[in-house]
C-alpha cells in the first residue's frame, strides 16, 4: 500500500467549512492543477466508454433492460486493474466464475466509476479556482482520483516505496510528480472526510 | 504544490510486464477471529495488497462499505499491507459478490473465494 507523499506532509489541500447537513470540503486548485486533473479524468472516462463499448450486443438485453458486459479480462493493463477478475487463480473455477460475474457486474462497475469521474468534471473549474463539494461529491471525488491513481501506478510502474523523484533520464520522471501531487490530493480529502 | 499542465498519457505508458500480481495461493485463508458468521458461512470477501491504494483510504473504504469501526478497520488494513492478503467480510455467495463489487467500485484489489 502507498503511503502519503512526505515532501508536502502537513500541507492541507482540502477544508471543511460548515457541519452537518451543510458541511462542504473546499480546495482552491490553480489552472495546471485543474487542467491535469480534468485531463487525466477525460483519459480514464475515454478508456472506460471503450470498454463499455465492446459490451456484446444482445436481443434480450434490449428487450429486458438488463445488460451484460463482455466476460473475458481487459487486455489494456490499465483497464485489467481498473475492472479486476473476481476470483483469484487459486479457486478451483476461477475462470469459470470470474467470467459469469464479469459480464453480469461489468456495466455497473463502468457506470460507478464514470458517474464519479463525471461529478470531477461538473465541479472542477476548468480554468482553476474554488472546488467546493458536499459530502456524496467528496466521495466520488475520492474514488476517481483513486482510478486516476490507479491507471497512473500501471503506466508509470509505481511501487510501494516509489521515491520523490527518479533519475531524469527515466522516461517516468517527468509524470511522476503528477502521481505524488494526486497521492496527496486524496490523502487530504481522506482526512477531512474521515475526520 | 505546481504541477505541469499537460497531463501524463496513460494510454502511452511504458511497458508493464503483468496486470496484478498473481494472489499467492500458498498463503492460508486468515478467518478475522471476531467475524462470528464466517464459521457458516461458505464464502469470503479477501482483499489484497496493491502499491497504489493509499492506507488512509482503505481504511475509510472498509468503514464506509462494511461499517466497520475505525479499530476493526484499521486492523484489516494494517494486515493487508503486511500480510498481502486480509479477510473482510464473509457470508453467501450473493453477499460476497456484492462486497466485491462495491470494493472494486471503490478501487481496492478484492477477490471472492469459497471458505477451505
Amino acid at each position: 500500500m502507498g503511503d502519503h507523499a512526505a515532501a508536502v506532509l502537513g500541507v492541507k489541500a482540502w477544508k471543511r467549512h460548515g457541519r452537518g447537513e451543510r458541511v462542504r470540503y473546499v480546495a482552491v486548485l490553480d489552472r495546471p492543477e485543474a487542467s491535469v486533473l480534468r485531463g487525466l479524468m477525460g483519459q480514464v472516462d475515454d478508456m472506460l466508454s471503450g470498454r463499455g463499448a465492446e459490451a456484446p450486443a444482445d436481443e434480450l438485453a434490449a428487450l429486458t433492460g438488463i445488460r451484460t458486459g463482455p466476460s473475458t479480462r481487459p487486455d489494456d493493463p490499465v483497464l485489467a486493474r481498473l475492472l479486476p477478475d473476481f476470483a483469484p487463480e487459486s479457486e478451483p473455477d476461477a475462470d469459470e466464475l470470474s467470467a459469469a460475474l464479469r459480464s453480469v457486474r461489468e456495466p455497473e462497475l463502468i457506470e460507478a466509476k464514470q458517474a464519479a469521474i463525471a461529478t470531477v468534471l461538473a465541479t472542477c473549474p476548468a480554468g482553476g479556482g474554488r472546488v467546493e463539494l458536499a459530502p456524496q461529491q467528496a466521495e466520488q471525488w475520492l474514488t476517481a482520483i483513486n482510478d486516476v491513481r490507479l491507471a497512473l501506478g500501471v503506466a508509470l510502474e509505481v511501487t510501494e516505496d516509489m521515491p520523490e523523484g527518479l533519475p531524469p533520464d527515466d522516461p517516468r520522471a517527468d509524470h511522476l510528480p503528477v502521481y505524488h501531487w494526486l497521492t496527496w490530493l486524496q490523502d487530504s480529502l481522506v482526512g477531512v472526510l474521515a475526520a | 504544490m505546481r504541477v505541469r499542465s499537460s497531463a501524463p498519457p496513460i494510454g502511452a505508458r511504458v511497458p508493464v510486464a503483468t496486470a496484478p500480481a498473481e494472489p499467492d495461493v500458498d498463503v492460508a485463508p486468515e478467518v478475522e477471529g471476531d467475524e462470528a458468521t464466517a464459521v457458516d458461512t461458505p464464502w469470503q470477501t479477501i482483499v489484497w495488497n496493491d502499491p497504489v491504494n493509499l492506507m488512509s483510504y482503505v481504511t475509510w473504504v472498509l468503514q464506509k462499505l462494511f461499517g466497520y469501526d475505525k479499530a476493526k478497520a484499521t486492523a484489516l488494513m494494517l494486515d493487508v499491507h503486511h500480510k498481502g492478503r486480509a479477510t473482510v467480510s464473509a457470508g453467501s455467495r450473493e453477499k460476497v459478490e456484492g462486497d466485491v463489487a462495491k470494493l472494486h467500485a471503490a478501487g481496492l484489489w478484492a477477490t471472492m473465494q469459497r471458505q477451505s
